[in-house]
């Protein structure tokens, strides 16, 4: 890894750069209220002052409905177009937080165990992600209490801490030498070593170590129905979190030709596992919120070596009923 | 090589129908080829794999890949006309096209039964990923030791696969037990009356040396598993598929996540042990 540093007068070309360089920088861009990921033109359009996107980096690598293939019909036969990797854009990841970046390795784990998902993995390889360090927190981040942290270097091609007058770019990774290597002239060793000071201090609230143990032996508590009683299942939660990657198959045909397609899903919905017979091994919301939480801190970490949550705090955010995933993990946490 | 890195998992093979069987009301048999020569001779599968077949246009469906893996150049599904999919696929002819994605999920370990007595037990709608495992087996007789298959439905009507029950009950090597729920019984009904628990704990049955090998709704597993170890079955030698609800059938859709296991790509095939350690989920 190489420490540089570049003066805040020197980014913008060094961003025009970056922006020449692909086809496209994705970054969150402010309206009104809400701040989103979006594709911009300018190194002005950028959002900087907020807390937290509402919705996650992911539909980069992951949108939120996505062409599988396309078919044609002739009489009794079908023609098949298949997906062309040719197609997916070079692309750079501006401005996200550390805990969207770290969102990368559940995400990478879930579309390459056995098979590999060659659209998430194309978009993958032709996406660079420079994240910035967080210097502000709300009490809805946890990043702390699940591995991360603010200023958290990983799944980052680069990570920028702002400083006063300019910013400290950690470089993990090649693709991020190479995005460096655009205004190499711009950058300069940086030694002092006093990254944490440009850090927001967010507090650790629980052990996760001790969760997750705790929480495998918790599928049959009470828990999960005290808990839930107020969800409505609108899967809003798992629309905006970075790590969920459930998704349904949908055909959309259009007389003799279509498409299918896959869409986000989540496990909060009562469709999402019932049968064609009647029979919904989850048909109860305290057993889908158990899944929500069972799968991110029991069964992710059992299989991929990695948690199912980054702390990033926007399902807590866009829940229209408060329902606070910190407050909830927190007294698992406590319970005897 | 395989070049599966760049193979989209998604796309279907395009089959072409070949033969439709209708089985039992309701219940339809399709015999599909592969359109594309280059898709055959690379395919093969092991009994009790799963697959995604689809009618293009309306969606995907999970079965069971219900031919046996012996025979070659071919495969079969056998599915009752359920929902949007199912009734999609029952309108399929003879010469249509359809897609097919597969084999996926884990199969019966039949090379470690060599040798062993097999007890074959399915209810309704079940005996289709059980017909793979049976053709499988007496395909390659020799290696087995006695076969017995109970096979039960609600009603006289409901049996699937009537001409080839016909020919297991004809067969030396093949002890063949039927039954039909009370009250789904016709005059002239030889089998049995009872449900399958019930059929098979008063059936002559050794479980010396015997993999017990059940597959049928969630009830009726609930209830066989019980009766196979009071008959004396260690967990270990009954096995089950289990269907639930899937949609890519490759670990990623989340769909048929059970505790840590995905039916998906840990299944559809179980034992008995397996079954005891998941949460109940499924
Ligand atoms: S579960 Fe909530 S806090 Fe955790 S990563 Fe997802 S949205 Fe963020
Ligand atoms: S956003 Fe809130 S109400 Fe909606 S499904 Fe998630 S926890 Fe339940
Ligand atoms: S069917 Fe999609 S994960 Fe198993």
């Amino acid at each position: 890894m190489d420490t540089l540093y570049i003066k805040k007068s020197d980014i913008p070309s060094w961003w025009n750069a970056i922006k020449a360089a692909h086809d496209h920088v994705v970054a969150p861009v402010r309206k009104d209220k809400v701040v989103e990921f979006a594709r911009v033109e300018s190194y002005e359009q950028v959002a900087t002052d907020y807390i937290q996107t509402t919705r996650s980096a992911k539909e980069v690598l992951f949108p939120r409905t996505e062409r599988l293939f396309s078919y044609k019909k002739n009489g009794r036969d079908i023609e098949v177009q298949d997906f062309d990797p040719e197609s997916v854009p070079s692309q750079v990841l501006w401005h996200v937080r550390p805990c969207d970046a770290a969102s990368l390795f559940p995400l990478d784990a879930v579309f390459n165990w056995d098979y590999k998902d060659v659209m998430y993995n194309t978009r993958r390889e032709r996406t660079a992600i420079v994240a910035t360090s967080c210097a502000t927190a709300d009490e809805y981040c946890f990043c702390t209490s699940v591995g991360g942290g603010a200023g958290d270097t990983r799944g980052s091609d680069i990570l920028l801490t702002y400083t006063a007058d300019g910013a400290i770019a950690e470089v993990m990774t090649e693709k991020g030498k190479s995005l460096v290597a655009l205004s190499q002239n711009l950058f300069t060793e940086y030694t002092a070593g006093d990254k944490d000071k440009y850090v927001a201090d967010v507090p650790r609230v629980f052990d996760v170590e001790k969760l997750k143990e705790k929480m495998h032996g918790m599928f049959d508590s009470q828990v999960w129905k005290e808990q839930s009683e107020r969800c409505l299942g609108c899967g809003a939660c798992a629309y905006v979190c970075p790590t969920c990657s459930c998704f349904d198959i949908q055909e959309n045909p259009k007389g003799s030709c279509g498409e299918r397609l896959r869409c986000w899903d989540s496990c909060g919905f009562a469709q999402f596992t019932l049968h064609t017979s009647g029979h919904n091994p989850r048909s109860t919301q305290a057993s889908r919120w158990r899944q929500r939480l069972m799968h991110k801190f029991s069964y992710i970490p059992q299989r991929q070596d990695s948690l199912g949550c980054t702390g990033c705090g926007r399902c807590s955010r866009a829940c229209p009923v408060d329902m606070n995933i910190k407050e909830h993990l927190s007294s698992i946490d406590k319970i005897q | 090589m395989c070049n599966c890195k760049d193979k989209n998992i998604y796309l279907p093979y395009m089959m072409q129908v070949e033969k439709v069987t209708v089985e039992a009301p309701g219940v339809k048999t399709l015999r599909l080829k592969f359109k594309n020569e280059e898709d055959e001779k690379s395919f093969s599968f092991r009994a009790g794999q799963f697959a995604e077949y689809s009618a293009i246009g309306d969606g995907e469906c999970t079965f069971c890949i219900a031919s046996p893996s012996t025979r070659k150049g071919y495969v079969e599904c056998t599915f009752r006309q359920a929902g949007r999919v199912t009734s999609s696929l029952s309108k399929l002819e003879e010469g249509d096209t359809m897609g097919f994605r597969g084999p996926f999920g884990n199969y019966f370990p039949m090379e470690e039964w060599k040798g062993k007595n097999l007890l074959f037990i399915a209810g309704g709608i079940a005996l289709p990923p059980m017909r793979s495992v049976i053709w499988t087996a007496l395909d390659e007789r020799e290696k087995y030791g006695d076969v017995t298959i109970v096979y039960g439905a609600k009603t006289v009507a409901d049996l699937v696969y009537k001409n080839e029950l016909k020919e297991w009950e004809d067969r030396e090597d093949v002890t063949l037990i039927t039954t039909v729920d009370p009250g789904g019984e016709t005059p002239e009904w030889k089998g049995k009356v009872g449900f399958v628990p019930t059929v098979v704990g008063e059936s002559p049955i050794n479980a010396e040396n015997t993999i017990a090998i059940v597959c049928g709704p969630p009830v009726m597993i609930k209830f066989t598993f019980p009766v196979l170890e009071k008959l004396g079955f260690a967990k270990e030698n009954i096995y089950t598929t289990l269907e639930n609800r899937m949609k890519c059938g490759v670990g990623k859709c989340g769909r048929c996540n059970v505790g840590k296991m995905y039916v998906c790509k840990d299944g559809p095939v179980f034992t008995a042990v397996d079954l005891a350690e998941l949460p109940d989920d499924f």
